[in-house]
């Protein structure tokens, strides 16, 4: 069997070799550089995996305890490599427990390549045993998906998958092979990349005229603000980003998905933007003259009230997405492209400039949030430990060299305003989506995307819980997880809510959790809890020293808020100190 | 101001792609009133013919969202002063009633109405044009007795068009780019930024 597996790369038309459907897609995962798939194996999978076991030396399978979790894990490899994740999970329920995994990478332009097993052809649609219509359940959450019924159609298929998963806005491909598929023998005549589809344009045309009017734009303005997202780390395009910031002098502040991009601390990074992002950048929005914003899509947690975002503002908008172009705010200046193309065009009309009064004024504005909310959230003087506080003694030990993984709610929107970062790709976060229990599996598949780097899952206690059954992947496959659990024994964020905004009625948000670090020694892994400030840092540097996974639960303030905040309805303009 | 727009859409023969379109419309509730899948005038290619009632701005939007899938070439929306369209419609009633009681010449000439089959127990009437002269068809036979009635999609020629071929051809030239863009950082594209 091995000797016959070395072969395969020769065959060609002329010299075909009969393989079976599921050899092709293991050759088609080794065409394409794949190391590691994240997968639950079950019975319309089945010949897939049989011909994975002559391929383990190739290719590393983690075993999840979930098929969700193997998603999310394929999305954190994904996220801290820049490469496209691969996922395997068998038909009916592996394959719906795909979904919500899929609709947050569809959401957060993430590449991954699912593969579902199916029932044999012939019982489609006959409520077969573990048949679903995984297809139609998930058309709206995939860039793209397709059902394989012949196993001839697979190495193309498969070609195809990749290229859509990985090109243009990236995102999620599913391919449901029906088990006769990947049993049928066939003549291989080898793999080919595939490198264009008619109907698919992944890279817009770059009209040079618009960037021509959006530098002459950028050179009249008085008071331009740069606002940038994910898309500058999918297009691997930072440094082109800061070499156009740096040039033109101007202030940027990222969405949590653009988080990393451009280092926290250098000068013109003015900060956070959105609902519970910093002071300056979400008043300033609705004083700047140009506003540009570079690959990101007007989220309404980032623009609060639509029709009071940046009225007095020009609007350059860089997408490569060109239904991104006017779908929230209406752009003046529409760049269409690839932002590792058309950043440096830009770069090379715009003029030096330093808007040195102008960057102050967002320096002002970080003073008065220094004051009223940073000051109190990082260097508590007395009470419980703070969220902030225990992301703040992790820059310290970590230098910000670390990749932060972390869940949704409060301490997401803490880790995210203060957590210090020196690398690209080092924030792995479920944006658009929300998806609590992301951060565990995520941070899994993070390690196995970037091995030679510290990955810290920071994780709310109703998060940690949605998705904790991850800890016996993490037990197996040996992976080293730094898990950080901030307890306010609330669903903090909903809590902060029905404080805020229904009364303090406080309706089923109160949780509680098991002993975690009972739980996780059941697993074999190491933990500790801690709820005095004096033991933080001691605590943190004996996680962070842990050459294997390691769980350290922080037992902060039962009901402290994540402010600053933009009330739902308001405007950026109206963000809220306390 | 909502009004009716006719979106034409150039698209590859593949299965789950009529699902793939509707749902960018039911998502946002909004209701095709008529939807024709057919050959287009280019091999291979197929065009559907979609009728919504909306504003400019929303049409716009959705025709974004309809091309950004991957097996759609291109989606254009047109109001009706740009478009020449038909719908066809199918009318059976008794042979009877129609005999004795309507002059079937006058239906005939006036409604450009001609007939399909005519049988002993019935006949059916064909007519093809905008809505409102099917409809008219329709409530002069309605009193005699109408057995069915079926009025198909609508299908649109849009007067400014010169056809996709050349279109196509674009499409499937490999490199869509047309001028050389220089750029000093895309030779080192794969490598991973790091600070």
């Amino acid at each position: 069997m091995q000797a016959e597996l070395k072969n395969l790369s020769s065959a060609t038309p002329e010299q075909p070799i009969e393989i079976s459907g599921s050899q092709a897609v293991l050759e088609a995962f080794i065409a394409e550089g794949v190391d590691t798939i994240f997968g639950y194996p079950g019975g319309a999978i089945m010949p897939i995996y049989d011909a994975l076991y002559d391929y383990h030396d190739k290719l590393k399978h983690i075993l999840v305890r979930h098929e969700q979790g193997g998603i999310h894990a394929g999305q954190g490899y994904a996220r801290s490599s820049g490469r496209t994740g691969v996922v395997f999970a068998t038909s009916g329920p592996g394959a719906t427990n795909l979904v919500t995994g899929l609709a947050d990478a569809q959401i957060d332009s993430t590449p991954l390549v699912c593969i579902t097993g199916q029932v044999f052809a012939h019982l489609l649609g006959t409520d077969a045993f573990q048949e679903t219509d995984i297809i139609n359940i998930t058309t709206p959450v995939t860039k793209w998906n397709y059902q394989v019924t012949d196993a001839n159609e697979i190495p193309q298929v498969l070609a195809k998958a990749f290229f859509i998963a990985s090109t243009g806005r990236p995102g999620p491909v599913l391919i449901d092979i029906a088990k006769n598929a990947q049993l049928q023998k066939f003549n291989y005549t080898g793999y080919k990349k595939c490198d264009h589809i008619r109907s698919y344009r992944p890279k817009p045309i770059i009209r040079k005229s618009y960037i021509e009017q959006a530098a002459a734009l950028i050179n009249e303005a008085k008071k331009p603000f740069v606002i940038f997202g994910q898309g500058v780390i999918l297009g691997r395009a930072e440094a082109e980003f800061k070499a156009f910031i740096e040039k033109a002098g101007l202030p940027a502040a990222w969405t949590i998905l653009g988080l990393s991009a451009l280092p926290t601390d250098h000068p013109q990074n003015v900060g956070m933007l959105g609902m519970h992002g910093n002071y300056g950048p979400n008043v300033l929005t609705n004083d700047c003259d140009v506003l540009i914003a570079v690959g990101m899509r007007f989220d309404d947690r980032v623009t609060g009230r639509l029709d009071k975002y940046a009225k007095q503002a020009k609007l350059i908008h860089l997408d490569i997405d060109p239904a991104e172009i006017d779908k929230n705010v209406k752009s003046t200046v529409p760049v269409w492209g690839d932002c590792k193309e058309t950043l440096p065009m830009l770069t090379a009309l715009v003029d030096e400039k330093k808007h040195t009064e102008w960057l102050n004024t967002f320096h002002t504005y970080t003073k008065q949030e220094q004051e009223i909310v940073i000051d109190k959230e990082l260097h508590p003087a007395s009470g419980e430990i703070t969220m902030g506080e225990v992301v703040e003694a992790l820059n310290e030990l970590t230098g910000g060299n670390a990749i932060i993984v972390t869940d949704v709610g409060q301490h997401q929107m803490v880790a995210c305003r203060y957590a210090k970062f020196n690398e690209s790709k080092s924030n792995i976060t479920s944006g658009g989506l929300g998806t609590m229990g992301f951060a565990l599996p995520a941070a899994i598949g993070a390690k196995f995307g970037a091995p030679h780097r510290e990955v810290v899952a920071i994780i709310g206690d109703g998060g940690f819980q949605m998705t904790l059954q991850e800890l016996g992947t993490i037990m197996q496959a040996e992976v080293s997880v730094k898990m950080l659990i901030l307890n306010n024994r609330f669903l903090g964020m909903v809590r902060q809510w029905q404080q805020l905004f229904h009364d303090k009625r406080y309706s089923f948000v109160d949780i509680q959790s098991p002993d975690y670090v009972q739980l996780v020694k059941a697993y074999g892994i190491e933990g500790n809890s801690i709820d005095d400030r004096k033991n933080l840092k001691e605590a943190l540097q004996k996680m962070l020293d842990s050459k294997d996974s390691y769980l350290l639960e922080v037992m902060v303030g039962k009901e402290d808020n994540v402010f600053p905040m933009v009330p739902q309805g308001c405007s950026v303009s109206e963000i809220r100190l306390k | 101001m909502k009004q009716e727009y006719t979106i034409t859409v150039y698209t590859e023969n593949q299965v789950g792609l009529l699902n793939r379109i509707a749902i960018i419309f039911s998502r946002r509730k909004i209701n095709i009133e008529s939807l024709n899948v057919s050959p287009s005038e280019a091999e291979g290619i197929h065009r559907f013919t979609i009728v919504i009632s909306e504003f400019e701005e929303v049409v716009r939007k959705l025709c974004r969202q309809i091309e950004r899938q991957v097996e759609v070439l291109k989606a254009y929306f047109n109001t009706g002063d740009e478009i020449v369209w038909q719908e066809l419609a199918l009318y059976k009633v008794p042979t009877d009633e129609v005999a004795e009681k309507l002059q079937v010449e006058r239906l005939l000439r006036e409604f450009g109405a001609r007939a399909v089959v005519i049988r002993k127990d019935y006949t059916i009437f064909e007519t093809t044009g905008h809505r409102e002269e099917t409809d008219k068809l329709l409530a002069v036979l309605a009193p005699y007795g109408l057995i069915e009635f079926v009025r198909s999609a609508r299908v649109a020629i849009i007067k400014a068009s010169n056809g996709f071929h050349e279109k196509l051809k674009e499409f499937e030239a490999v490199e869509p780019a047309s001028e050389l863009i220089e750029n000093e950082f895309l030779n080192k594209q794969a490598e991973v930024f790091s600070m």
